[in-house]
C-alpha cells in the first residue's frame, strides 16, 4: 500500500517555505511531525514533513553523516542523474523553462508550434485521403 | 534557523553592598524569557523567593544570552516543571525531542496550554537536561531511537507553495496518496 516512506537517506523535494523547489535528504527524524534534512548546498536544518514530497529515490546512508560522506553517499546514489531523468523531475524542468523564456524564445515557441501544428495537419490529411480513397 | 520565542538568558545579580555586608553574594539564575528586560525581571522574581532581596536594593551584574551550542545534533530533552493548576501547583516531568533547548522549551510551554491549559506565567522551569537515549522514560520520545527508522506519511495534503496561491475553491478534488 505505501511505497515511499520517510527513512533515513530519503531524498525529498521542499515545496513551501525559503528552500522551495530543493532536493533534500532526510538525515534524521526529529519527532512525529519534523525531520533533519541536509542538502550539499544547505546547513542542516530542521524540517517539518509538510513541507516536503517524498521521491522515489533513496541513498545508503547512516543516521546523520557528515557533510563529505553525504555528498559521497549522493554521488553514488546517482541522486541528480535519476532526478532529472524521472518523469517528476523532467516536469519540473520543462516549467522552470518555460518561465524563464524571454520575448524573444516565445516568438519562437510560437513558430515552432506552429510549424508542428502545421506537419500533423498535413500527416492528418494524407491519412483521411487515403482513408477516403 | 527557525526564530524561537523563549530565549534563554544567564543573569547575574547581588544585593547592594552595605555597611553591614560590604560583599553580598552573588547570585546566577538561568532563565527563559522572551526578550532581556523580561528575563532581568524573572530573575528578581525567583530572587525574591529565596534571598531577602530586592530590585530595588540589587543589582544586576550581568546578562548574557546562552545558544545552542550543537544547534544541528537531535537530543532529548527532560524539562522538570511546576505549574499552578485551578486547584494547586503541581510538579511534572516532560521529555521532547528537538535540535535545541530553547525549541523544546517552546514546545513544552505550547504543550502546557494545549494540554493542560497553563499559561505561561504560571509555569515555572525547576531544571533542564539533555538525557542520553537510555534514560528516556516517555515512550513517545523513546519510539523515535531507532536508528533504522522507517514510516510512511499516511495523509498528503497538498499546499500552494506560497500564501498567494491559496485558492478558497478547487477545481478537483485533492490526492491525499503519498
Amino acid at each position: 500500500p505505501f511505497k515511499r516512506y520517510v527513512e533515513i537517506g530519503r531524498v525529498a523535494l521542499v515545496n513551501y517555505g525559503k528552500d522551495y523547489g530543493k532536493l533534500v535528504v532526510i538525515v534524521d527524524v526529529i519527532d512525529q511531525n519534523r525531520a533533519l534534512v541536509d542538502s550539499p548546498d544547505m546547513v542542516r536544518t530542521q524540517m517539518n514533513f509538510k513541507r516536503l514530497s517524498l521521491t522515489d529515490i533513496t541513498i545508503d546512508i547512516k543516521r546523520v553523516p557528515k557533510k563529505k560522506t553525504l555528498i559521497a553517499a549522493m554521488e553514488a546514489g546517482d541522486v541528480k542523474n535519476k532526478w532529472e531523468n524521472s518523469s517528476w523531475g523532467r516536469k519540473l524542468i520543462v516549467q522552470e523553462r518555460r518561465a524563464s523564456l524571454n520575448d524573444f524564445d516565445r516568438f519562437k515557441l510560437m513558430l515552432a508550434k506552429i510549424k508542428r501544428a502545421g506537419l500533423v495537419k498535413q500527416e492528418l490529411s494524407k491519412l483521411k485521403k487515403q482513408s477516403t480513397a | 534557523m527557525v526564530t524561537y520565542k523563549f530565549h534563554q538568558y544567564q543573569v547575574v545579580g547581588r544585593a547592594l553592598p552595605s555597611e553591614t555586608d560590604e560583599h553580598p553574594k552573588i547570585y546566577r539564575m538561568k532563565l527563559w524569557a522572551t526578550n532581556e528586560v523580561r528575563a532581568k525581571s524573572k530573575f528578581w522574581y525567583f530572587l525574591r523567593k529565596l534571598k531577602k532581596v530586592k530590585k530595588s536594593n540589587g543589582q544586576m551584574l550581568a546578562i548574557n544570552e546562552i545558544f545552542e551550542k550543537s544547534p544541528t545534533k537531535i537530543k532529548n530533552y527532560g524539562i522538570w516543571l511546576r505549574y499552578q493548576s485551578r486547584t494547586g501547583y503541581h510538579n511534572m516531568y516532560k521529555e521532547y525531542r528537538d535540535t535545541t533547548l530553547n525549541g523544546a522549551v517552546e514546545q513544552m510551554y505550547t504543550e502546557m496550554a494545549s494540554r493542560h491549559r497553563v499559561r505561561h506565567h504560571c509555569i515555572q522551569i525547576i531544571k533542564t537536561a539533555t538525557i542520553p537515549a537510555k534514560l528516556c522514560k516517555r515512550e513517545s520520545t523513546k519510539q523515535f531511537h531507532n536508528s533504522k527508522i522507517k514510516f510512511p506519511l499516511v495523509h498528503r495534503t497538498v499546499r500552494p507553495p506560497t500564501r498567494k496561491l491559496k485558492t478558497t475553491y478547487k477545481a478537483s478534488r485533492p490526492n491525499l496518496f503519498m
